[in-house]
């Protein structure tokens, strides 16, 4: 199977072609938003943060900000800082052409004298860079230059009966294409580890399951805190999810069947054509879309029990859900209907449905939280999000 | 009529895949097996029901896999949840080679 997209001059595809006005820090990201608010076709969001951070969180938010910009969604970048902040224009212009060599321009605001000078520098620069992505025409490109990350968020039991179970089966197929697919969301493999573990490609990434997991417990047990706290959520509670072992086990479907072959860090990136692999990010939703976008995820395929609204900024966000009255209750947010799973539907009809949904979002085809037009997002903290 | 499914046949629950109320009969397949049994409380859609009686302290099992222990002895029929389960870390690291 084939989709249309766009070639970018470091070799790798892009499913949409954006141009993104990147806040370093807080403290640029209103003067971002007014910038993109003056160019159709840009996009930003609101990056919290990017200063006063300890080194080790530093390093999420400039993977983060470098991946993004790397992303291949995006045409190229303009990045905006405030001139004072700890990551310094130069860390994160060096951290950006460490991924990539697409366009890039830089406005410092202290420089510039001010949001209002900054803002008519960066939409002259921006302006041009869209009139650029403009003219680039699409061409066909296999599946295989597809990676996809894969979420699950307010999720119920639904998920791990029907939603997921799709996802992991469009995460086969991709596998098969000879695509990538990212399994995401360590503290959601608690409990279930050991089923990802015996599917380790090698013993390496065997052990670097296990590190993750317990890495993630003790990095919260050091501040005196439970993973359990707070997840299960409220609302996976109500759904009927009753312990964090038992959402593990659903959400794990996501990965499908197929050999995991390595384990990244948050936000670092990921290869192309490597079959089945995992991020350790949080379950928090948006600041695990955001590591396995920022990783080089082009469409993040999205699973929900209870609805949820979720997008992102630069990847179009694909949401299914397995629980039929939630589909009828929140169809404007939600695009693939995984019930008939729970009630005699068969797989392999749904999964063909998917895989072609999935090649039409490469090629252009609009997610409802794209139409909706969301760009939420976060960033993971070490002292993490549960 | 089908209202309720199981996982995995090593499974000590099964899942209400419609809403069942109090005396209810929950039905659900079980390798090519049709099983029945009296709903002992109303049921929310979705969430678990013991199809096997469940002793306090025993683990309790979906997906084939340990999702908690039960903190109360639970009758077959009853409703599975928050109120009589409780989370457990295992060590599963032991369980893979």
């Amino acid at each position: 199977m084939n989709f249309y997209g766009y070639r970018r001059p470091d070799g790798r595809v892009g499913v949409r072609n954006m141009v993104l006005i990147l806040p370093a820090s807080v403290c640029a990201s209103d003067t971002a938003r007014i910038i993109s608010s003056q160019v159709v076709g840009s996009v930003t969001f609101n990056n919290q943060l990017g200063c006063s951070q300890v080194a080790s969180d530093q390093q999420y938010t400039m993977d983060v900000m470098a991946g993004y910009a790397a992303n291949p969604n995006v045409y190229g970048t303009v990045v905006v800082s405030l001139g004072c902040e700890n990551c310094q224009m130069d860390l994160v212009v060096k951290a950006i052409e460490e991924r990539t060599n697409k366009p890039l321009k830089q406005v410092i605001i202290q420089e510039a004298g001010g949001t209002i000078k900054a803002a008519e520098i960066a939409v002259r620069y921006a302006k041009e860079m869209v009139e650029e992505a403009s003219l680039l025409q699409k061409e066909e490109f296999p599946m295989s230059e597809l990676i996809i990350g894969t979420e699950c968020g307010g999720s119920d039991p639904t998920s791990g009966l029907a939603a997921n179970v799709l996802i992991g089966e469009l995460s086969d197929r991709i596998v098969a294409e000879g695509g990538t697919s990212i399994l995401s969301e360590t503290t959601e493999f608690i409990g279930a580890e050991h089923i990802l573990a015996s599917r380790a490609a090698t013993p390496e990434v065997r052990d670097r399951i296990f590190e993750i997991v317990h890495r993630y417990e003790k990095a919260l047990q050091l501040v005196g805190e439970e993973v359990r706290e707070g997840n299960p959520s409220p609302g996976n509670k109500a759904g009927g999810i009753t312990t964090l072992e038992e959402k593990s086990l659903g959400c794990i479907h996501k990965g499908g069947h197929t050999p995991v072959m390595e384990v990244y860090d948050y936000a670092k990136q990921v290869e192309a054509k490597k079959g089945l692999v995992i991020m350790d990010t949080p379950g928090n939703d948006p600041s695990s879309v955001a590591g396995m976008v920022a990783g080089g995820a082009q469409i993040v395929v999205f699973s929900t029990g209870r609805g949820t609204p979720t997008g992102n900024p630069i990847a179009p966000v694909i949401k299914i859900t397995g629980n039929k009255l939630t589909y009828a209750k929140m169809s404007d947010n939600i695009d693939v209907d995984a019930s008939p799973i729970i009630y005699g539907g068969e797989l392999k009809k749904l999964g063909d449905d998917f895989l072609k949904l999935t090649a039409e979002v490469a090629s252009g085809r609009k997610t409802k939280a794209e139409s909706l037009g969301f760009t939420e997002m976060a960033i993971a903290r070490v002292c993490n999000f549960v | 009529m089908q209202n309720a499914m199981i996982i995995d046949s090593r499974d000590n629950v099964i899942v209400a895949i419609e809403p069942i109320a109090k005396g209810d009969t929950v039905t659900w397949m079980c390798d090519g097996k049709e099983n029945t049994l009296a709903a002992l409380q109303d049921i929310t859609i979705y969430h678990k029901i013991a199809c096997r009686d469940i002793a306090k302290g025993m683990p309790v099992i979906k997906y084939g896999e340990h999702i908690g222990i039960a903190v109360a002895d639970i009758k077959a029929g009853e409703h599975v949840h928050i109120h009589n389960v409780e989370g457990h870390r295992e060590n599963l690291e032991a369980k893979v080679k």
